[in-house]
């Protein structure tokens, strides 16, 4: 039977396509990374249906690739030797949200956005960790990038919150993970053996995650932002430590644009909560003293007039990040997502804007820190779609910002193809050779997104 | 192409299919088909692949940019302020691109045709475009009358529009407004033509309109359809066609006597009622409020809203001609069944609309959700018929 006519009868005519426009659209994805290729697109509604699916694509050899909303912006769901891609934005159902265990099960295409809107709606007491990317970027694709969100300096990556899985395995077995396997509740993924690691920055080569337990997190009735700024860039991992030590920050990033000249400082930007007026005060009353007197004083100030607009811009939930796709009037934006330890921010802070002048860009930072001291350093850069120089200029740039973020001993974030390849070249050979051997124990055919984490 | 310059600039984050909150779809193509290639982001990337040689038109193709139904939602919703406002033109651009390589679905090319060869998509001879007025005594337009009933295609010819187009007839009969109709003389509004790309024709049917205005000296014109009240308010002025345009709706808003209410109508048990957007009333035109303020001055009626309303609308997906083209209308994911299950859940009795199109669109959707026993939909000028008596 041809493929097109077992998937027809798999998922419905409807929901497969062999079109050239779709194998067009869901062959690249927003950022700079050259287009693959794509041979059918299918909008599966259930794991049952993936299944048969898989056990399918094992059978003729074909490969398969799961696409959340595919805002990567690094290629990591454009298939590199065509075969099925699977949408799973149909699997769209919340599931259940347990208040007194703190938890939300979704299925995998359920948005940020859908799931934020659900529980402001339904559980306003409570919130999920929401990342920077547009509302339409699914939750679970984002938990098994090892995400982060708007809490993470609190409560850690949103890959830290899974409390459990339901998993299609490359084979069509569909397996559970944490407590949900023992047909409890789907409240925590421990103590067991962590299977979930099988599945979390893998880039879909090891199964399909179809459903997803996520712990939800309290969500204070009262929230405000205060603003420092320093001009010493040298300050910065002392000032990050101190912001991180006084441990009541809910959310905190450090900003950065060459143009216009008042945004050319390093701001470091604290979001803070409270469930309580009088524990917020307390909180903005701590912060705000906290610079007064370090290094001398007055090395980093606190902005007192900041723009209420700009006030509004770092507590929206979740910010327009990706109005910096059109910086260059070009729809394109791509970034090193350079996981670092503190220290090394100064020596990547002036490496970054370096790399951006070298290919004539405008330096434009937004870094968020996450728990225990790490940093997502965002090597930021916008393109021009319509200009393949331009293209050609930000990929350069990438590949430049890649190889500092590991001189600088720090990891890339979900990175694009030749990310992940530098990341394997200097990788420990057992730990490279562990991965692989993973991927063919799970995978002994390779259909999964081949390509990615491949040496 | 026209707005060709914005396609590239589209990051396909997807903002345009989505309402203010982010918690569900309301954009109607995507939401029946599901592919990222029916979103607004995937039909600004096609439109730029297409115009480039790297897609080629095909059926699919075809489907895909014939399918918006023009609600406006992309352009409400779009973050990036310097080309928002352009999407929904550039959209048309493509269409209007299909239309002169002669390259469009089926349905389309038939109703233009029908449009151009009858002067109606419903086939029916030109003369009797008056008869929806049979024993209304409604008289045509002179220029001793003050206002110009437009009632377009869908009222003249559409069982269902028809009723509608009697019932405001009626309406501004029993509140005293001196209007008359065009009858025969009257011609398609063109809207759904040009949001079909089609720009000769709308604008050879908008000159005939202009022309028969003038020529009746016509000044004030209120309209049965949000669409036509469009096109005229919007559209006609860039030939010269500058008239005091209304929608029925805004002319109710300022002469509906509150004191005139039947004793049965402001007897009867309160009814739950929940308004249904028209897109161009709504997002087009930004009236939000109008059919709101006159469904709250009727006795009886208790209003509660949809999750989707006013600039978060969920279009019923008749917009930008698919009323007769049934490109987003059939299948188990239309908006409109979509609509009226959201009306239902609201546990509303009633969910009104004031637009012929809107009207018909979502009845259909009720009867194949089986939501007859619980959700009736009418019509806004019906209700307030009835609250007078």
């Amino acid at each position: 039977m041809p493929i097109r006519d077992a998937l027809v009868d798999i998922v419905g005519a409807d929901r497969v396509s062999n079109d050239p426009a779709e194998l067009f659209v869901y062959s690249r994805d927003s950022g700079a990374q050259p287009p693959g290729r794509v041979d059918f697109v299918v909008l599966p509604k259930t794991a049952e249906e993936i299944s048969e699916i898989l056990r399918l694509a094992n059978r003729e050899k074909i490969p398969v690739t799961p696409v959340g909303a595919g805002l990567t912006l690094s290629g990591i769901v454009i298939p590199e030797r065509g075969g099925i891609v699977l949408d799973m934005k149909r699997m769209d159902r919340i599931l259940e949200v347990d208040e007194l265990n703190r938890y939300v099960v979704i299925e995998a295409g359920v948005s940020q956005g859908a799931l934020q809107a659900y529980l402001k709606k339904h559980h306003p007491r409570f919130q999920h960790s929401t990342p920077e990317a547009p509302p339409t970027a699914t939750v679970t694709a984002n938990a098994l990038i090892h995400g982060h969100g708007h809490i993470s300096p609190r409560y850690g990556i949103n890959s830290d919150m899974i409390a459990g899985m339901e998993v299609v395995l490359p084979n069509g077995e569909i397996t559970r993970i944490g407590a949900c396997a023992l047909e409890g509740k789907w409240f925590s993924r421990g103590p067991l053996p962590d299977l979930a690691g099988l599945f979390v920055g893998w880039y879909g080569t090891t199964g399909i995650v179809t459903r997803i337990s996520l712990k939800l997190f309290p969500k204070p009735a009262f929230r405000q932002v205060i603003v420092f700024k320093t001009d010493d860039i040298d300050l910065l991992p002392e000032a990050i430590a101190e912001i991180m030590y006084l441990d009541m920050a809910e959310d905190f990033f450090l900003i950065m644009q060459e143009k216009p000249d008042w945004m050319n400082h390093a701001f470091l930007v604290v979001i803070l909560s409270g469930h309580f007026e009088e524990e917020l005060e307390f909180k903005k009353t701590a912060y705000k003293r906290l610079f007064s007197d370090f290094k001398g004083g007055e090395r980093i100030s606190f902005v007192s007039d900041l723009h209420p607009a700009l006030e509004k811009r770092f507590l929206d939930v979740p910010p327009l990040a990706a109005l910096a796709a059109d910086f260059r009037k070009g729809g394109g934006f791509q970034y090193t997502g350079a996981i670092l330890p503190v220290d090394q921010v100064p020596a990547a802070w002036c490496k970054g804007i370096e790399i951006s002048h070298r290919y004539g860009m405008v330096c434009s930072y937004v870094h968020q820190v996450l728990m225990g001291n790490s940093i997502m350093f965002g090597f930021n850069y916008s393109f021009n779609r319509a200009d393949e120089a331009d293209i050609e200029k930000a990929l350069m740039a990438l590949e430049e910002s890649n190889r500092v973020t590991l001189d600088l001993g720090g990891m890339i974030w979900k990175g694009e193809k030749s990310a992940q390849q530098m990341v394997l070249a200097k990788m420990e050979p057992n730990t490279a050779a562990l991965i692989r051997r993973v991927q063919e124990f799970l995978d002994p055919n390779r259909i999964m997104n081949p390509g990615k984490w491949e040496a | 192409m026209e707005h060709e310059e914005i396609l590239h600039r589209c990051f396909r984050c997807g903002f345009c299919k989505l309402p203010s909150d982010y918690g569900s779809l309301t954009c109607p193509a995507y939401l029946k088909y599901r592919f990222e290639s029916f979103s607004p982001g995937g039909r600004m990337w096609l439109t730029r692949a297409w115009l480039s040689g790297q897609v080629r038109t095909d059926a699919r193709l075809q489907e895909i940019f014939f399918s918006c139904a023009t609600c406006g939602n992309c352009v409400e919703h779009c973050i990036f302020d310097k080309f928002r406002e352009s999407i929904l033109e550039a959209f048309i651009a493509a269409k209007a691109e299909m239309v002169d390589q002669g390259t469009v679905p089926p349905t389309v090319r038939d109703y233009l045709t029908r449009l151009l060869e009858h002067g109606n998509p419903y086939k029916i001879p030109q003369k009797k475009r008056g008869d929806w007025a049979a024993e209304l005594n409604v008289k045509p337009y002179t220029v001793d009358t003050e206002v110009l009933f437009y009632v377009g295609d869908v009222g003249s010819f559409d069982h269902r529009g028809i009723e509608i187009a009697r019932s405001v007839a009626g309406l501004l009969q029993k509140i005293g407004v001196s209007f008359g109709i065009l009858g025969p003389g009257e011609g398609p509004d063109g809207n759904d033509a040009r949001a079909l790309g089609e720009f000769s024709l709308f604008e050879h049917l908008a000159k005939r309109n202009i022309e028969a205005f003038q020529q009746a000296g016509v000044e004030n014109i209120v309209t049965l359809s949000p669409h036509g009240y469009n096109a005229f308010k919007n559209l006609y002025p860039q030939w010269d066609g500058h008239f005091n345009v209304r929608h029925y709706t805004h002319l109710l808003a300022e002469i509906l006597p509150i004191d005139k209410f039947s004793e049965k109508a402001a007897s009867r048990s309160v009814r739950r009622v929940t308004f249904h957007d028209p897109c161009y009333l709504g997002r087009h035109n930004k009236d939000f409020d109008t059919a709101r303020t006159i469904l709250d001055r009727l006795p009886g009626i208790e209003r509660v809203e949809m999750p989707r309303n006013r600039a978060d609308s969920l279009c019923c997906g008749g917009g930008g001609g698919n009323f007769f083209t049934d490109l987003v209308c059939s299948g188990p994911d239309t908006s409109a069944t979509a609509r009226v299950e959201e009306a239902a859940d609201t546990g509303a009795q009633i969910l009104v609309t004031a637009c012929p199109i809107c009207t018909v669109m979502l009845e259909d959707a009720v009867k194949a959700r089986n939501l007859e026993q619980r959700l009736e939909v009418r019509e806004l000028s019906e209700l307030v018929v009835e609250a007078l008596g």
